[in-house]
Protein backbone atom coordinates (compact mmCIF):
# COMPACT_ATOMS: atom_id res chain seq x y z
CA UNK A 1 0.00 0.00 0.00
CA UNK A 2 1.43 3.12 -1.07
CA UNK A 3 0.85 6.74 0.74
CA UNK A 4 -0.39 8.80 -1.72
CA UNK A 5 -1.61 12.37 0.13
CA UNK A 6 -3.42 14.59 -1.95
CA UNK A 7 -5.28 17.85 -1.65
CA UNK A 8 -7.82 17.10 -0.20
CA UNK A 9 -9.32 18.78 3.43
CA UNK A 10 -11.08 18.14 6.07
CA UNK A 11 -11.93 19.76 8.87
CA UNK A 12 -12.92 16.47 11.31
CA UNK A 13 -8.64 16.67 11.99
CA UNK A 14 -8.27 19.42 13.89
CA UNK A 15 -11.01 18.11 16.13
CA UNK A 16 -9.16 14.67 16.29
CA UNK A 17 -5.77 15.76 17.43
CA UNK A 18 -7.05 17.33 20.35
CA UNK A 19 -8.36 13.72 21.74
CA UNK A 20 -4.64 12.14 22.05
CA UNK A 21 -5.79 8.93 23.78
CA UNK A 22 -8.90 8.09 21.59
CA UNK A 23 -8.56 4.66 20.12
CA UNK A 24 -10.38 2.00 18.18
CA UNK A 25 -13.50 2.25 19.73
CA UNK A 26 -13.75 5.76 18.93
CA UNK A 27 -12.46 5.99 15.36
CA UNK A 28 -14.19 3.21 13.83
CA UNK A 29 -17.39 5.23 13.92
CA UNK A 30 -15.53 7.80 12.89
CA UNK A 31 -14.48 5.80 10.06
CA UNK A 32 -17.63 4.18 9.68
CA UNK A 33 -19.40 7.13 9.03
CA UNK A 34 -16.18 8.71 6.87
CA UNK A 35 -16.85 5.39 4.62
CA UNK A 36 -20.95 6.11 4.31
CA UNK A 37 -20.62 9.46 3.69
CA UNK A 38 -18.11 8.93 0.62
CA UNK A 39 -20.07 5.69 -0.45
CA UNK A 40 -20.46 6.29 -3.91
CA UNK A 41 -17.33 8.33 -4.73
CA UNK A 42 -15.41 4.92 -3.10
CA UNK A 43 -17.59 2.08 -4.74
CA UNK A 44 -17.52 3.90 -8.50
CA UNK A 45 -13.14 3.82 -7.78
CA UNK A 46 -13.69 0.63 -6.61
CA UNK A 47 -15.32 -0.81 -9.60
CA UNK A 48 -12.82 1.38 -12.15
CA UNK A 49 -9.64 -0.04 -10.04
CA UNK A 50 -11.14 -4.04 -10.55
CA UNK A 51 -11.93 -2.75 -14.40
CA UNK A 52 -8.32 -1.44 -14.82
CA UNK A 53 -6.44 -4.57 -13.29
CA UNK A 54 -8.56 -6.95 -15.60
CA UNK A 55 -10.19 -8.85 -12.59
CA UNK A 56 -13.65 -10.76 -12.67
CA UNK A 57 -13.20 -10.41 -16.42
CA UNK A 58 -15.97 -13.35 -16.65
CA UNK A 59 -18.40 -10.91 -15.14
CA UNK A 60 -20.51 -7.59 -17.29
CA UNK A 61 -19.36 -4.11 -15.79
CA UNK A 62 -23.39 -4.08 -14.60
CA UNK A 63 -22.85 -7.20 -12.70
CA UNK A 64 -18.94 -6.24 -11.03
CA UNK A 65 -20.98 -2.73 -9.93
CA UNK A 66 -23.61 -4.55 -8.43
CA UNK A 67 -21.48 -7.08 -6.32
CA UNK A 68 -19.03 -4.24 -5.41
CA UNK A 69 -21.75 -2.32 -4.34
CA UNK A 70 -22.89 -5.71 -1.92
CA UNK A 71 -19.16 -5.96 -0.68
CA UNK A 72 -18.85 -2.58 -0.22
CA UNK A 73 -21.67 -2.31 2.57
CA UNK A 74 -21.18 -5.61 3.63
CA UNK A 75 -17.54 -4.24 4.44
CA UNK A 76 -18.40 -1.13 6.30
CA UNK A 77 -20.68 -3.26 8.47
CA UNK A 78 -18.11 -5.42 9.63
CA UNK A 79 -15.90 -2.41 10.37
CA UNK A 80 -19.26 -1.16 12.53
CA UNK A 81 -19.96 -4.10 14.22
CA UNK A 82 -16.72 -5.88 14.25
CA UNK A 83 -18.70 -9.08 13.44
CA UNK A 84 -17.86 -10.70 10.31
CA UNK A 85 -20.67 -13.75 10.34
CA UNK A 86 -22.73 -11.30 7.99
CA UNK A 87 -20.01 -11.36 5.81
CA UNK A 88 -18.42 -14.53 5.88
CA UNK A 89 -22.53 -15.71 5.15
CA UNK A 90 -22.47 -13.20 1.59
CA UNK A 91 -19.10 -14.37 1.12
CA UNK A 92 -20.26 -17.77 0.89
CA UNK A 93 -22.96 -16.84 -1.18
CA UNK A 94 -20.67 -14.78 -3.52
CA UNK A 95 -18.43 -17.62 -3.95
CA UNK A 96 -21.74 -20.35 -4.52
CA UNK A 97 -22.75 -18.25 -7.48
CA UNK A 98 -19.56 -16.63 -9.32
CA UNK A 99 -17.78 -20.08 -9.06
CA UNK A 100 -19.58 -21.60 -11.56
CA UNK A 101 -18.62 -18.56 -13.57
CA UNK A 102 -14.73 -19.68 -13.53
CA UNK A 103 -13.89 -16.78 -11.22
CA UNK A 104 -10.52 -17.85 -9.97
CA UNK A 105 -9.18 -17.40 -6.38
CA UNK A 106 -6.74 -14.31 -7.04
CA UNK A 107 -9.55 -12.53 -8.37
CA UNK A 108 -11.58 -13.03 -5.13
CA UNK A 109 -8.67 -12.09 -3.27
CA UNK A 110 -7.57 -9.53 -5.50
CA UNK A 111 -10.67 -7.44 -5.56
CA UNK A 112 -10.62 -7.08 -1.28
CA UNK A 113 -7.07 -6.11 -1.83
CA UNK A 114 -7.93 -3.45 -3.80
CA UNK A 115 -10.84 -2.50 -1.82
CA UNK A 116 -8.96 -1.93 1.17
CA UNK A 117 -6.21 0.20 -0.65
CA UNK A 118 -9.12 2.23 -2.20
CA UNK A 119 -10.29 3.06 1.18
CA UNK A 120 -6.82 3.27 2.85
CA UNK A 121 -6.19 5.59 0.27
CA UNK A 122 -9.22 7.94 1.38
CA UNK A 123 -8.09 7.79 4.70
CA UNK A 124 -4.56 9.08 3.78
CA UNK A 125 -6.18 11.50 2.11
CA UNK A 126 -8.60 12.37 5.06
CA UNK A 127 -6.02 12.64 7.83
CA UNK A 128 -2.71 13.02 5.67
CA UNK A 129 -2.78 16.58 8.03
CA UNK A 130 -2.26 14.52 10.99
CA UNK A 131 0.30 12.10 10.76
CA UNK A 132 0.04 10.61 14.50
CA UNK A 133 -3.78 11.15 14.04
CA UNK A 134 -3.53 8.76 10.61
CA UNK A 135 -1.14 6.24 12.48
CA UNK A 136 -4.22 5.61 14.83
CA UNK A 137 -6.45 5.45 12.21
CA UNK A 138 -4.73 3.33 10.34
CA UNK A 139 -4.47 1.02 13.58
CA UNK A 140 -7.90 0.94 14.13
CA UNK A 141 -8.20 0.15 10.51
CA UNK A 142 -5.92 -2.69 9.52
CA UNK A 143 -6.41 -5.31 11.51
CA UNK A 144 -10.29 -5.13 11.05
CA UNK A 145 -9.67 -4.93 7.14
CA UNK A 146 -7.03 -7.70 7.56
CA UNK A 147 -9.98 -9.78 8.93
CA UNK A 148 -12.27 -8.86 6.17
CA UNK A 149 -9.96 -10.29 3.00
CA UNK A 150 -8.90 -13.19 5.42
CA UNK A 151 -12.36 -13.64 5.44
CA UNK A 152 -13.69 -13.29 2.35
CA UNK A 153 -10.44 -15.49 0.82
CA UNK A 154 -11.39 -18.61 3.32
CA UNK A 155 -15.37 -18.20 2.41
CA UNK A 156 -14.09 -19.02 -0.79
CA UNK A 157 -11.86 -21.59 -0.83
CA UNK A 158 -13.77 -23.30 1.39
CA UNK A 159 -16.97 -22.98 -0.90
CA UNK A 160 -14.71 -24.05 -3.59
CA UNK A 161 -13.31 -27.02 -2.24
CA UNK A 162 -16.76 -27.90 -0.78
CA UNK A 163 -17.79 -28.02 -4.81
CA UNK A 164 -15.11 -30.16 -5.83
CA UNK A 165 -15.03 -32.98 -2.93
CA UNK A 166 -19.45 -33.19 -4.12
CA UNK A 167 -18.08 -33.35 -7.47
CA UNK A 168 -15.50 -35.75 -6.67
CA UNK A 169 -18.22 -37.63 -4.90
CA UNK A 170 -20.57 -37.73 -7.58
CA UNK A 171 -17.62 -38.94 -9.48
CA UNK A 172 -16.63 -41.94 -7.62
CA UNK A 173 -19.96 -43.43 -7.35
CA UNK A 174 -21.35 -42.53 -11.03
CA UNK A 175 -18.05 -44.26 -12.51
CA UNK A 176 -18.07 -47.49 -11.28
CA UNK A 177 -20.59 -49.70 -12.77
CA UNK A 178 -20.25 -53.60 -12.25
CA UNK A 179 -22.62 -55.47 -14.58
CA UNK A 180 -23.40 -58.98 -14.98
CA UNK A 181 -23.59 -59.80 -18.86
CA UNK A 182 -24.00 -63.62 -17.92
CA UNK A 183 -24.52 -65.89 -15.39
CA UNK A 184 -21.40 -66.06 -13.25
CA UNK A 185 -19.60 -63.13 -15.74
CA UNK A 186 -19.03 -59.56 -14.43
CA UNK A 187 -18.20 -56.73 -16.39
CA UNK A 188 -16.59 -53.65 -15.12
CA UNK A 189 -15.42 -50.80 -17.25
CA UNK A 190 -13.42 -47.95 -15.63
CA UNK A 191 -13.49 -44.61 -17.09
CA UNK A 192 -11.77 -41.74 -16.27
CA UNK A 193 -8.49 -41.19 -13.75
CA UNK A 194 -7.66 -44.22 -11.41
CA UNK A 195 -6.36 -43.20 -8.48
CA UNK A 196 -5.57 -44.98 -5.45
CA UNK A 197 -8.70 -43.76 -3.54
CA UNK A 198 -11.08 -44.63 -6.60
CA UNK A 199 -9.06 -48.06 -7.19
CA UNK A 200 -9.63 -49.09 -3.43
CA UNK A 201 -13.12 -47.78 -3.62
CA UNK A 202 -13.75 -49.50 -6.90
CA UNK A 203 -12.10 -52.96 -5.77
CA UNK A 204 -14.46 -53.05 -3.02
CA UNK A 205 -17.50 -52.51 -4.60
CA UNK A 206 -16.35 -55.25 -7.07
CA UNK A 207 -15.70 -58.31 -4.23
CA UNK A 208 -19.19 -57.16 -3.15
CA UNK A 209 -20.52 -57.80 -6.72
CA UNK A 210 -18.50 -60.71 -6.65
CA UNK A 211 -20.14 -62.41 -3.86
CA UNK A 212 -23.66 -61.36 -4.70
CA UNK A 213 -23.54 -62.95 -8.72
CA UNK A 214 -21.39 -65.56 -7.15
CA UNK A 215 -19.01 -64.70 -9.80
CA UNK A 216 -16.34 -66.65 -11.54
CA UNK A 217 -15.21 -64.29 -14.12
CA UNK A 218 -14.62 -60.49 -13.78
CA UNK A 219 -13.70 -58.92 -17.08
CA UNK A 220 -12.61 -55.27 -16.32
CA UNK A 221 -12.00 -53.07 -19.35
CA UNK A 222 -9.90 -50.22 -18.79
CA UNK A 223 -10.01 -48.31 -22.46
CA UNK A 224 -11.66 -45.42 -20.53
CA UNK A 225 -8.21 -44.71 -18.44
CA UNK A 226 -6.34 -42.14 -19.88
CA UNK A 227 -2.96 -43.08 -18.82
CA UNK A 228 -1.84 -45.77 -16.69
CA UNK A 229 1.07 -45.57 -14.32
CA UNK A 230 3.28 -47.73 -12.14
CA UNK A 231 0.40 -46.86 -8.95
CA UNK A 232 -2.40 -47.84 -10.67
CA UNK A 233 -0.89 -50.97 -12.45
CA UNK A 234 -0.30 -52.51 -8.94
CA UNK A 235 -3.47 -51.14 -7.94
CA UNK A 236 -4.83 -53.03 -10.86
CA UNK A 237 -2.73 -56.28 -10.09
CA UNK A 238 -4.18 -55.60 -6.14
CA UNK A 239 -7.70 -55.69 -7.43
CA UNK A 240 -6.88 -58.92 -9.51
CA UNK A 241 -5.44 -60.85 -6.38
CA UNK A 242 -7.92 -60.13 -4.22
CA UNK A 243 -10.85 -60.97 -6.78
CA UNK A 244 -8.60 -64.59 -6.94
CA UNK A 245 -9.57 -64.93 -3.47
CA UNK A 246 -12.66 -64.58 -3.63
CA UNK A 247 -12.46 -67.16 -6.14
CA UNK A 248 -13.54 -64.81 -9.34
CA UNK A 249 -10.33 -65.03 -11.97
CA UNK A 250 -9.90 -61.72 -13.97
CA UNK A 251 -9.56 -60.46 -17.94
CA UNK A 252 -8.32 -57.34 -17.85
CA UNK A 253 -9.07 -55.57 -21.81
CA UNK A 254 -8.55 -52.37 -23.53
CA UNK A 255 -4.72 -51.52 -22.73
CA UNK A 256 -3.80 -49.53 -25.71
CA UNK A 257 -0.69 -49.88 -27.55
CA UNK A 258 0.65 -46.63 -25.48
CA UNK A 259 -0.39 -48.01 -22.06
CA UNK A 260 1.47 -51.73 -23.01
CA UNK A 261 4.31 -49.35 -24.00
CA UNK A 262 4.67 -47.15 -20.94
CA UNK A 263 3.81 -50.65 -18.74
CA UNK A 264 7.04 -52.41 -20.24
CA UNK A 265 9.02 -49.02 -20.23
CA UNK A 266 8.75 -48.55 -16.49
CA UNK A 267 8.77 -52.04 -15.78
CA UNK A 268 5.52 -52.87 -14.29
CA UNK A 269 5.17 -57.23 -14.18
CA UNK A 270 1.40 -57.94 -15.31
CA UNK A 271 2.62 -61.30 -16.72
CA UNK A 272 0.23 -63.05 -13.57
CA UNK A 273 -2.57 -60.65 -15.37
CA UNK A 274 -4.96 -62.23 -18.01
CA UNK A 275 -5.14 -59.69 -20.70
CA UNK A 276 -7.14 -59.53 -24.29
CA UNK A 277 -6.76 -56.89 -26.57
CA UNK A 278 -10.35 -55.59 -26.41
CA UNK A 279 -13.42 -55.82 -24.21
CA UNK A 280 -15.06 -58.34 -27.22
CA UNK A 281 -12.49 -60.54 -26.99
CA UNK A 282 -12.56 -60.49 -23.28
CA UNK A 283 -15.83 -61.51 -23.45
CA UNK A 284 -15.66 -63.54 -25.84
CA UNK A 285 -12.50 -65.79 -23.94
CA UNK A 286 -14.22 -65.62 -20.36
CA UNK A 287 -17.63 -67.13 -22.06
CA UNK A 288 -15.19 -69.55 -23.48
CA UNK A 289 -14.14 -70.70 -19.98
CA UNK A 290 -17.07 -70.31 -18.60
CA UNK A 291 -18.96 -73.21 -21.28
CA UNK A 292 -20.81 -70.78 -22.96
CA UNK A 293 -21.18 -71.18 -26.87
CA UNK A 294 -22.96 -67.78 -28.50
CA UNK A 295 -24.07 -68.52 -32.23
CA UNK A 296 -25.31 -66.93 -34.91
CA UNK A 297 -29.17 -67.49 -35.49
CA UNK A 298 -29.30 -68.50 -39.33
CA UNK A 299 -31.48 -66.50 -41.52
CA UNK A 300 -34.57 -68.08 -42.14
CA UNK A 301 -34.91 -66.24 -45.68
CA UNK B 1 -18.35 -84.65 13.20
CA UNK B 2 -16.75 -82.96 15.87
CA UNK B 3 -13.96 -80.93 17.13
CA UNK B 4 -10.89 -82.99 16.49
CA UNK B 5 -8.50 -82.06 19.39
CA UNK B 6 -4.96 -83.79 19.73
CA UNK B 7 -4.04 -83.07 22.61
CA UNK B 8 -6.87 -84.23 25.08
CA UNK B 9 -6.62 -81.66 27.88
CA UNK B 10 -6.53 -78.45 25.60
CA UNK B 11 -9.62 -76.88 24.93
CA UNK B 12 -11.49 -78.34 21.46
CA UNK B 13 -10.75 -75.82 18.22
CA UNK B 14 -13.09 -73.42 17.40
CA UNK B 15 -13.56 -75.31 14.43
CA UNK B 16 -14.75 -78.88 13.30
CA UNK B 17 -14.04 -81.07 10.82
CA UNK B 18 -15.99 -83.23 9.10
CA UNK B 19 -15.04 -86.28 6.23
CA UNK B 20 -17.05 -86.34 3.28
CA UNK B 21 -16.35 -88.96 1.06
CA UNK B 22 -12.64 -88.62 0.33
CA UNK B 23 -12.73 -85.09 1.62
CA UNK B 24 -11.92 -83.04 4.59
CA UNK B 25 -14.56 -80.20 5.27
CA UNK B 26 -12.54 -77.93 7.97
CA UNK B 27 -15.45 -75.35 9.05
CA UNK B 28 -13.91 -71.86 11.27
CA UNK B 29 -15.74 -70.92 13.43
CA UNK B 30 -14.46 -68.43 15.42
CA UNK B 31 -10.86 -66.62 15.04
CA UNK B 32 -7.83 -68.97 15.79
CA UNK B 33 -4.67 -68.16 17.96
CA UNK B 34 -1.37 -68.87 16.41
CA UNK B 35 -1.48 -72.03 19.05
CA UNK B 36 -4.34 -73.20 17.74
CA UNK B 37 -3.60 -72.90 14.05
CA UNK B 38 -0.72 -75.19 14.52
CA UNK B 39 -2.74 -77.39 15.84
CA UNK B 40 -5.05 -77.41 13.41
CA UNK B 41 -2.32 -77.89 11.32
CA UNK B 42 -1.15 -80.83 12.67
CA UNK B 43 -4.07 -82.67 13.36
CA UNK B 44 -5.44 -81.94 8.94
CA UNK B 45 -2.11 -83.52 8.31
CA UNK B 46 -2.28 -86.07 10.43
CA UNK B 47 -6.21 -87.37 9.21
CA UNK B 48 -5.19 -86.96 5.30
CA UNK B 49 -2.75 -89.58 6.29
CA UNK B 50 -4.99 -91.51 8.21
CA UNK B 51 -8.25 -91.19 6.20
CA UNK B 52 -6.56 -91.18 2.77
CA UNK B 53 -8.50 -87.92 1.85
CA UNK B 54 -8.02 -86.43 -1.51
CA UNK B 55 -8.77 -82.99 -0.55
CA UNK B 56 -9.34 -80.33 1.75
CA UNK B 57 -11.83 -77.99 2.25
CA UNK B 58 -11.65 -74.90 4.61
CA UNK B 59 -14.59 -72.61 5.00
CA UNK B 60 -13.22 -69.71 6.54
CA UNK B 61 -16.39 -67.15 5.92
CA UNK B 62 -17.05 -66.61 9.81
CA UNK B 63 -13.58 -65.10 10.11
CA UNK B 64 -13.70 -61.16 9.90
CA UNK B 65 -9.53 -60.96 10.09
CA UNK B 66 -7.36 -63.62 8.54
CA UNK B 67 -3.77 -62.08 9.63
CA UNK B 68 -0.45 -63.29 8.31
CA UNK B 69 0.11 -65.87 10.17
CA UNK B 70 -2.71 -67.53 9.32
CA UNK B 71 -2.39 -66.89 6.03
CA UNK B 72 1.16 -68.55 6.05
CA UNK B 73 0.09 -71.48 7.86
CA UNK B 74 -2.82 -72.02 5.70
CA UNK B 75 -0.86 -71.97 2.49
CA UNK B 76 2.06 -74.30 4.48
CA UNK B 77 -0.71 -76.56 4.91
CA UNK B 78 -2.08 -76.87 1.28
CA UNK B 79 1.37 -77.21 0.57
CA UNK B 80 2.27 -79.92 2.85
CA UNK B 81 -1.01 -81.65 2.16
CA UNK B 82 0.01 -81.36 -1.50
CA UNK B 83 2.67 -83.50 -0.77
CA UNK B 84 0.55 -86.31 1.29
CA UNK B 85 -1.83 -86.25 -1.47
CA UNK B 86 -4.55 -83.96 -1.13
CA UNK B 87 -5.53 -81.08 -3.13
CA UNK B 88 -6.55 -77.77 -0.42
CA UNK B 89 -9.18 -74.99 -1.32
CA UNK B 90 -9.61 -72.43 1.26
CA UNK B 91 -13.41 -70.79 0.32
CA UNK B 92 -15.55 -67.78 1.54
CA UNK B 93 -12.90 -64.96 2.36
CA UNK B 94 -14.78 -62.16 2.50
CA UNK B 95 -14.46 -58.99 0.76
CA UNK B 96 -13.09 -57.00 3.63
CA UNK B 97 -10.97 -59.61 4.50
CA UNK B 98 -9.39 -60.01 0.92
CA UNK B 99 -9.33 -56.44 0.90
CA UNK B 100 -6.95 -56.23 3.83
CA UNK B 101 -4.97 -59.43 2.72
CA UNK B 102 -4.27 -57.59 -0.48
CA UNK B 103 -3.50 -54.47 0.94
CA UNK B 104 -1.13 -55.81 3.43
CA UNK B 105 0.65 -57.76 0.82
CA UNK B 106 -0.19 -60.99 2.37
CA UNK B 107 -0.76 -63.82 -0.44
CA UNK B 108 -2.01 -66.89 -0.40
CA UNK B 109 0.66 -68.60 -3.08
CA UNK B 110 -0.50 -72.18 -3.99
CA UNK B 111 -3.24 -71.80 -2.24
CA UNK B 112 -6.87 -72.48 -4.51
CA UNK B 113 -9.61 -69.99 -3.50
CA UNK B 114 -13.29 -70.31 -4.23
CA UNK B 115 -16.35 -68.27 -3.23
CA UNK B 116 -18.26 -70.58 -1.23
CA UNK B 117 -18.69 -74.22 0.14
CA UNK B 118 -20.32 -74.76 -3.03
CA UNK B 119 -17.98 -73.91 -5.28
CA UNK B 120 -15.21 -75.03 -3.64
CA UNK B 121 -16.64 -78.71 -3.50
CA UNK B 122 -17.06 -78.47 -7.20
CA UNK B 123 -13.15 -77.64 -7.18
CA UNK B 124 -12.52 -80.59 -5.76
CA UNK B 125 -14.74 -82.69 -7.63
CA UNK B 126 -12.88 -81.42 -10.70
Amino acid sequence: MTEQPSTATDTMTEEETADVDVDGAVLLPELVAHLRANRTELRQQWAERITQAHLLSSMTANEVFTEATSVYDNYVGVLETGSVEALQHYARDLSERIIPRGVETHEVVGIVLLLRDVLARSLFEKYHRDFDLLNRVLDAYEPAANRIANTVAVSFVEQRERVIREQQDALLELSTPVLQVRERLLILPIIGVLDTARAQQLTEQLLHAIRAHRAKLVVIDITGVPNVDEAVANSLVDTVTASRLMGADVIITGLSSEIAQTLVTIGVDLSKMHTVGDLQGGIEEAERQLGFQVSKVPDER
Amino acid sequence: MNGDAAGAERAPLPASILSQGRNLIVSIHAALDDEQLTRLQRDLLERVGRERAGGILIDVAALDVLDSFAARTLSDLAYMARLRGARTVVVGIAPDVAMALVRLSVHLPLTQTALDLEEGLEWLAS
